[in-house]
């Protein structure tokens, strides 16, 4: 028996038997589908924190007083102590390194802001006009302290607290109170919406020297550095440590956080995850492969009398076995197909409820769900195949 | 042709042996026409499929075209039944999900012979069994006849030198059997050698040959 004819045969008896066909190829569809559209939802998911990160900066490395127990922990991570304290005159020497192209002192507080007989506690930042860049904020009208006049008392406020406190619009220019001291607004941030949680649009900003002596400190909360580029990130690390250290008699009392292993550290999580999820997908289809073992053994003792019957005109047992090996083929091939067009359909789904979701199906997961189908569907047809071609001929004709 | 020597089958059922056949000694000449006859249970169906190599004998030796066939692989096996052998079934036997043209087509699938050639060798079977109009048909919308027809020419498309009949008539009404015969015979004047199982003496009566079979053994054996 030829190849082509095998082929031929087995598909036309998949057609004529829809219904069972059809269980079969839903089954596995199902399957393969699980598997690209959870791995598209965890990739997704994945992507979306790299890029939530990425939006806070590009090769932002962080500076942060003490030292922490952990290397590539978080912002503001429990610190084992603060032996000393960051100045501003360690940021400016971070500044002068050669790898550094920005970099952006930080302070932050809560503080009472009011203004035009409105009253409301704020999240301050002081800093300076780098800050702006580093961190990818911009502003929508006004501008920001204009370098080198950081000393005035000047102030940018979030979209939303310029709406509220200013609803009909002109803020720019307008007279505000920040704890006890006033300050004229300079620029309005544009919308950005929460990241990283610090929602940028109910915040304001303030010179840094007018910070600290607001919240009456000589120390900074951070420094925020960005690298000339990617390949500076780990130079600039160990320049910035190497400096601070000499800064502080020798004590290498501060910690120095890249984004980058920030995200590789997001990224791996979120990687074991969407393998995990795509493990148990993966399941499902080793369900899918018993039910077409079963409905493959169903259809063997159903078919017994044409079994025999192909036996009785001289098929050997080989071609008969491959005859219904061929048949799970394509009901694998249907089922895999059906489900990676299905598991295209649901990202895309997705992708349209949740726009800012790159739920994308990575090429690895599909490939490995059709895979996965088309093996657990060969692995169930081989013991009802093997019953069919050792099926005794006369008692096959018999329908014994 | 069909040489068969001290030819016994056992079955066992349950811790009781059922002997089939018991020392069958048979010879079947080259376009013979043979009709076997006896009460049922007698082993005329066994015999039929050790002749037609579906089954193996406990003992003795098959001996078929001059060739023992006795000990032969099972694909061996399957490829002489091909060749030599077509089975017709009181039941036909057809394949429900194909047309009566696929299910004559099938041998020849089986023999691994091109399309084109199929094709040609089908629309033969057609025609000469009367069948043409009925090709796209599936057997369940073939009258009884019809389905006997079909399985004839699906035994015969690979022209087998022997052609073995369990009870061809068996479902068919008298009118329609006596046609089937017809083209049995038919096949027969054309060469074919002819082996009958039949409970009908009348058919019996028209073989060349009459073997009677009591209790596994052939208790007559009369040209
Ligand atoms: N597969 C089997 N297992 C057990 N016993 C069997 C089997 N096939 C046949 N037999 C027994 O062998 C004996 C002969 O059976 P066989 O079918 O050859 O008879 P038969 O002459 O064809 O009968 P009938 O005229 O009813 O078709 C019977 O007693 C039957 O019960
Ligand atoms: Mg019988």
């Amino acid at each position: 028996m030829k190849l082509r004819d095998t082929l031929h045969l087995s598909l036309s008896s998949v057609v004529s038997y829809r219904t069972r066909s059809l269980l079969i190829v839903l089954a596995m569809a199902l399957g393969v589908a699980a598997v690209v559209v959870l791995t598209a939802l965890g990739d997704g998911a994945r992507r979306y924190v790299v890029g939530k990160f990425s939006s806070i900066g590009t090769n932002l490395i962080i500076v942060l007083p003490g030292r922490a127990e952990t290397a590539g922990g978080f912002p503001g991570a429990v610190l084992a102590q603060t032996p000393r304290d960051l100045t501003l005159e360690d940021a400016r020497f971070v500044g002068q390194l050669s790898q550094v192209k920005r970099y952006a002192p930080l302070n932050v507080g809560v503080v009472e802001l009011a203004a035009a007989s409105r009253l409301r506690e704020v999240t301050v930042l002081g800093s300076t006009a780098d800050l702006l860049p580093i961190r990818h904020m911009n502003l929508a009208q006004g501008s920001f302290l204009a370098q080198g006049a950081e000393y005035s008392a000047q102030i940018i406020l979030g979209a939303t607290l310029a709406q509220e406190f200013f609803p009909h619009g002109n803020v720019v220019g307008q007279r505000v109170r920040l704890g006890d001291r006033r300050f004229l607004v300079s620029g309005v941030l544009a919308v950005q919406g929460e990241s990283m949680g610090f929602n940028s649009d109910e915040l304001v900003i303030i010179p840094i020297d007018h910070a600290q002596a607001l919240f009456n400190t000589a120390s900074l909360f951070r420094i925020l550095v960005e690298a000339r580029s990617r390949s500076d990130i780990v130079s600039a690390k160990e320049a910035i440590r190497d400096t601070l250290k000499r800064r502080h008699d020798g004590e290498d009392d501060v910690t120095v956080i890249t984004q980058d292993a920030v995200l590789a550290t997001f990224d791996r999580i979120l990687r074991a995850l969407t393998l995990g999820v795509a493990g148990i997908a993966a399941i499902s289809l080793a369900v899918a492969g018993i039910l077409v073992m079963n409905v493959m053994l169903v259809a063997v003792s159903q078919r017994t009398s044409e079994i025999g019957l192909l036996k009785a005109i001289g098929a050997p047992s080989a071609d008969i076995r491959l005859l219904f090996f061929a048949e799970a083929l394509w009901l694998s091939l249907a089922g895999a197909v059906l489900g990676f067009v299905l598991g295209q359909f649901g990202s895309l789904l997705i992708r349209l409820v949740y726009p800012q979701l790159p739920a994308w199906p990575p090429v690895w997961a599909s490939i490995a769900g059709v895979t996965i189908a088309f093996v657990t569907g060969i692995l169930a047809s081989l013991l009802p195949a093997a019953r069919a071609a050792q099926l005794d001929p006369v008692k096959a004709l018999a329908g014994r | 042709m069909i040489h068969l020597t001290a030819i016994t089958r056992v079955f066992r059922m349950g811790d009781q042996d059922v002997r089939a056949l018991s020392g069958i000694n048979l010879e079947i000449a080259s376009g013979e026409y043979v009709s076997i006859m006896g009460p049922s249970g007698s082993g005329k169906t066994t015999l039929l499929n050790v002749l037609g190599l579906l089954d193996r004998p406990n003992s003795g030796r098959y001996e078929l075209d001059g060739r023992d066939v006795t000990d032969l692989s099972e694909t061996e096996q399957a490829c002489v039944r091909r060749e030599k052998i077509g089975f017709v079934f009181q039941s036909f036997h057809l394949v429900p999900r194909l047309t009566a043209a696929e299910n004559i087509e099938l041998p020849l699938i089986l023999a691994g012979i091109a399309p084109t050639e199929r094709k040609a060798r089908v629309d033969e079977a057609l025609l000469g069994f009367d069948l043409r109009d009925r090709a796209q048909h599936r057997p369940a919308e073939l009258s009884g006849g019809q389905r006997q027809r079909v399985a004839i020419a699906r035994a015969t498309i690979l022209r087998p030198t022997a052609l073995l009949a369990d009870e061809p008539t068996g479902n068919l009404d008298h009118h329609i059997g006596a046609e089937v015969m017809a083209l049995l015979e038919g096949l027969h004047h054309a060469g074919t050698t002819l082996i009958l199982v039949t409970h009908d003496r009348e058919l019996g009566a028209r073989a060349h040959r009459h073997i009677a079979m009591r209790d596994g053994e052939i208790v007559a054996d009369e040209k």
